[in-house]
């Protein structure tokens, strides 16, 4: 082999090789970044590896550039979520809205130093403002400060307010909030509880 | 700064101050809104004069230099980067690929490597304990990494992306920031991608905007006054991923050095300035 054509070739090579390492696709780059995740991650306590395991709104929501899926993959999700709500049985809806109080303030739960016997808080004053005399909220999500005052307490509005609690991708696909009743992370009761906390005319919320 | 105090009587003088801030009622900063902002920014700036991460500092300076292991050495021929034993600068350039181990590596994951090839540690030696508990467990991790990191302060982020490993690391940490998992659908991204978004009454930095990237960035390590440690970038992504209820971040895998090379590039440009003092 002349020398001149050894040295092409070794520069065909290492473009195929350079090619081969900058040319991953964005696909790819995700799925490559998936198997990274399990191998750096162990399970400890309740958290075990299956939750790096995406289900379909968890991979849709995940654009590395910030936006959202388009619209019918939104819209397809949240048809596919709203499907999977479970009302309580008797149709009870409206719990106890001290007991609701206690639930929205709690952060504890589903972490990998929580106790799985201890019930999870549904920590939802970490990003919204609710009852008035609560001035340390975070502001991720709205202010919910008057909630039933301006939306009534019918049936539909109380269907509304459970099936949010319960997975908020059901009407919002994508929103930031998690699906407290889809994934397991609070009880039927809690959740009647938070409703009657956002509801109930006797709640500070609608004072 | 330390000759004029034994360890324990700087201890004790810093104690002092940081006890009071620590009695008020969360509720009592709340009330005065901006100005309480303001106010914790004063009281940053009143502690930076005595920051106690100078003690995880000052020990990490001795462990640097003193010879340990079962091969007798000091960790002063360690190359972060610059050269064997340059420390002036370095973590403003890391993470980076290091041909030597073949892996792109943050500052955590080269100090387990140098105590591994020059002192002779077995790598679970050197990965125990990368995180301390007050007084009554020491990491030596933190003490090695405020040393270094100090090194730094008032040099300009400047973390490269000239080699491939460099380039994918970044793409893959872009990923993972913004991956939703575990029961709560939680990324990264959930609470910083949005500007002046607070959760309680925690400010919370847009890490995808640049200021508050680099802002954020660079006043890690950081003395945690709620905690009484000083807390290194590997102990705010695995707490981070706690809260996120994912499983458990492991010290110096890939995916932490990937998302630390995705945050540490996007600071480039602003004055690393830790260990700084948190909360």
């Amino acid at each position: 082999m002349k020398p001149l054509t050894g040295a092409i070739l070794g520069a065909a090579a290492l473009a195929v090789l350079v090619g081969c390492a900058t040319v991953m696709s964005d696909a790819d780059m995700s799925k490559h970044a998936a198997e990274v995740m399990r191998a750096s991650f162990k399970e400890r306590g309740q958290a075990k590896l299956d939750r790096l395991t995406q289900d379909e709104p968890q991979a849709a929501c995940s654009r590395d550039d910030g936006t959202q899926p388009p619209k019918e993959v939104l819209e397809k999700i949240e048809k596919a979520q709203f499907a999977q709500i479970k009302y309580p049985a008797d149709g009870k809806l409206l719990g106890d809205w001290r007991a609701g109080e206690r639930v929205a303030q709690s952060g504890v739960g589903k972490q990998f130093t929580d106790d799985p016997k201890n019930p999870s808080g549904a920590n939802c004053y970490a990003c919204h403002q609710i009852s008035p005399q609560e001035i340390s909220f975070g502001t991720i999500g709205p202010s919910l400060l008057g909630f039933g005052k301006l939306r009534g307490n019918s049936e539909a509005i109380q269907k509304y307010t459970y099936g949010k609690i319960y997975n908020a991708q059901a009407y919002s696909a994508c929103s930031n909030m998690p699906r407290f009743g889809h994934s397991d992370i609070l009880t039927e009761q809690q959740m009647r509880d938070i409703t009657a906390l956002l509801l109930d005319p006797n709640s500070p919320v609608n004072k | 700064m330390l000759e004029r105090f034994t360890l324990a009587g700087r201890a004790a003088l810093l104690a002092a101050p940081l006890a009071l801030p620590l009695m008020l009622p969360p509720a009592a900063f709340a009330q005065a809104g901006a100005d309480t902002i303001k106010k914790i920014e004063e009281y940053r700036q009143a502690l930076s004069d005595g920051n106690p991460a100078e003690l995880w500092e000052a020990r990490g300076e001795d462990m640097w230099k003193k010879k340990a292991g079962p091969k007798n050495a000091s960790l002063e021929a360690c190359d972060l980067g610059r050269g064997p034993g340059v420390v002036k600068g370095a973590y403003a350039e890391l993470p980076r690929w290091f041909a030597d181990a073949g892996r792109v590596m943050d500052l955590e994951t080269r100090l387990v490597h140098c105590r591994v090839t020059l002192q002779g540690l077995t790598l679970a030696q050197a990965k125990a304990r990368p995180f301390g508990n007050g007084s009554e467990q020491r990491s030596d991790n933190e003490a090695l990494v405020a040393y270094v990191t100090s090194e730094s302060k008032g040099v300009k982020m400047n973390v490269g992306a000239g080699h491939n490993k460099e380039r994918e690391f970044y793409e893959m940490g872009k990923k993972m920031f913004f991956f939703r998992g575990g029961p709560h659908d939680f990324a990264c991204a959930t609470c910083h991608s949005e500007t002046g978004k607070r959760i309680r009454l925690q400010d919370l930095p847009n890490l995808t905007e640049t200021k508050d990237a680099q802002r954020a960035y660079t006043t890690w390590p950081a003395y945690r006054v709620s905690q009484g440690e000083l807390r290194t970038f590997q102990w705010r992504l695995n707490d981070c991923f706690r809260q996120q209820r994912f499983p458990e971040l492991e010290f110096t895998s890939d995916a932490s050095i990937a998302i630390t090379m995705f945050l540490a590039r996007n600071a480039n440009g602003a004055e690393f300035n830790a260990p700084a003092i948190k909360r």
